[in-house]
């Protein structure tokens, strides 16, 4: 189980502006997000020698010729949804342990508010390289049995998981709500976060209009035109860079069964990280009171909720226990999605709760900095319920 | 019902999911049965992943189940569906185990619940489209 841990450190992390109305193509978006992911690991653009493309938006090859990275040893894609990001950097330190490759960069981001047909108004006036969106293994169930009822996109289906949980294991809307207001009052703290300076109340979380019952207004995500990225390297060369090393010590991917249909599953509850959860644990030889901060992926709170379940920090149906404002807000047991995630930071597909954990480890947060932050966990969630996690050191 | 001025998107199917529309079209609810150890399964699959068999059957369902999940969307996740709203997508198991995306046809929002029984109708929306909806049994 210990095959990659501590092989593989994030030396370099950055992102490109947050904003509703970017102007410009995602793949340009993801670029200056991995410039400064280079330059702040003390790297040149031709340093990169791996690639591990976004999901959505370009591919590796895009990367690399725009960089001028004229020998790519490495290119692969994880096609995981929102789980890409943290799956990715098991690709990585795969390539990196195995020798495949020495620095590899993870970019994803998107234009998620202004290629949104209703908010966004389709506004798509910005020219570039606009690459071919790649087939995804739902389309195919989405488009012959959810769409005539339609049931077309996540906050839906993720609903069906949630009001099935809530309905058998009373579930208050309060838990939910604890997730909104703790992510809004760390937003407050992040400079780069997009609902910074807009409180929210647990009365105003309680008042929002509906969404897709059970989900109101602020358990939904933000839709953002942002990137970010990330820069892996092995443990040896790390240790020559910029900032103290990041090491990857557990990492792990999983998939719910069947992974392309959420009705079928024998158990809707058994997600991704079901599966991963321990085997990131074993690999990093931790256990869960050895955490100090979780960055897990909140698309909308009830997600957080049944991932927070699924990796064992409490047993299933216990999480309306778990999850208190006192456990999860900053100074507290286990401060959670420190930069306000994506519901009150910016919608990045999670790759900006890696960004985060890895400035949280080398104690760059300011006034959300965990104190004597040792290790975090880090979570993704795609698709119909694809996890990853990390569990990374300093 | 027929209604050559129906809005809503209709199923976006080829090869086994053709052959699930083709019998609602005949008012038959029919799901892939193993023929080698009988197991029932839905969406419909190349392989019996319990036994590995190929061989299958359309076996008829008796159209009866039980509310598993649902969602009630307030606010239009697509633009053909906002004259619906409130409308809610449902998941009902069947007697014989498999789980579909519904809709009731006679259940409002509020009244949902898990295990609420229901079978199945056929709503002819187009000439040539039958979709499986489900309504509250007493």
């Amino acid at each position: 189980m210990d095959t990659l841990k501590d092989k593989a450190c994030i030396v370099g992390v950055g992102e490109s502006a947050f904003t509703r109305g970017s102007g410009k193509t995602e793949l340009r978006l993801m670029l200056e997000a991995s410039l400064a992911a280079i330059g702040d690991a003390g790297l040149k653009p031709h340093d990169i020698d791996g690639i591990v493309g976004p999901p959505i938006g370009s591919v590796a090859e895009h990367f690399a010729a725009n960089l001028g990275i004229e020998d790519l040893r490495f290119a692969t894609t994880v096609h995981m949804g929102g789980a890409s990001p943290v799956v990715s950097l098991q690709a990585a330190a795969m390539a990196i342990a195995g020798g495949v490759a020495t620095n590899v960069l993870i970019p994803l981001g998107w234009n998620g508010y202004s290629s949104n047909p209703v908010r966004g108004g389709g506004a798509r006036a910005e020219t570039g390289e606009k690459p071919m969106p790649e087939p995804n293994p739902m389309m195919n169930t989405i488009g012959a049995f959810y769409l005539p009822y339609g049931a077309t996109v996540p906050v839906q289906w993720y609903a069906w998981l949630a009001t099935r949980h809530k309905h058998l294991y009373g579930t208050p809307f309060e838990t939910m709500g604890a997730i909104a207001v703790n992510g809004r009052a760390n937003a407050h703290l992040n400079e780069k976060a997009m609902m910074r300076g807009r409180p929210l109340t647990m009365d105003d979380y309680l008042a929002a209009r509906w969404v897709s019952y059970p989900f109101r207004l602020y358990d939904c995500c933000l839709e953002t035109d942002a990137a970010g990225a990330v820069v892996v390297t092995s443990a040896e060369r790390a240790r020559d860079l910029k900032h103290p090393p990041v090491y990857i010590s557990g990492v792990a991917e999983g998939h719910p069964y069947p992974a392309d249909d959420i009705p079928a599953r024998p158990d809707p509850f058994v997600i991704g990280l079901s599966f991963a959860a321990p085997k990131a644990f074993a690999m990093a030889g931790v256990t869960h009171k050895d955490i100090d901060f979780l960055e897990v992926y909140d698309c909308f709170t009830y997600v957080v909720m049944l991932q927070i379940e699924a990796m064992g920090f409490c047993k299933r149906g216990e999480i309306k226990d778990f999850i208190t404002p006192e456990r999860i807000r900053l100074g507290g047991e286990l401060p959670l999605n420190t930069h306000g995630g994506l519901l009150s930071e910016a919608h990045v597909w999670g790759i900006n709760h890696i960004i985060e954990a890895a400035r949280q480890l080398r104690h760059q947060c300011g006034p959300r900095q965990v104190k004597d932050a040792e290790i975090g966990l880090v979570t993704g969630w795609g698709d119909f319920g694809d996890g990853g996690l990390a569990i990374l050191r300093r | 019902m027929a209604d050559k001025m129906y809005k809503l998107p209709t199923p976006r199917v080829g090869g086994y999911s053709a052959e699930f529309y083709k019998y609602c079209r005949d008012h038959e609810l029919r799901f892939q049965r193993c023929t080698g150890c009988g197991a029932w399964r839905h969406i419909p699959r190349d392989m019996c992943a319990k036994c590995g068999s190929f061989e299958f059957e359309w076996a008829r369902s008796k159209g009866r189940g039980k509310v598993f999940s649902w969602t009630t969307a307030r606010q239009p996740m697509m633009a053909q569906f906002a004259a619906h709203i409130p409308y809610s997508p449902v998941i009902v198991e069947l007697d014989e185990g498999v789980r579909m995306v519904t809709w009731l046809t006679d259940v409002k929002p509020e009244e949902l619940e898990l295990g609420m029984p229901v079978e199945v109708v056929f709503d002819d929306v187009t000439p040539e489209v039958s979709l499986p909806k489900f309504r509250r049994v007493a």
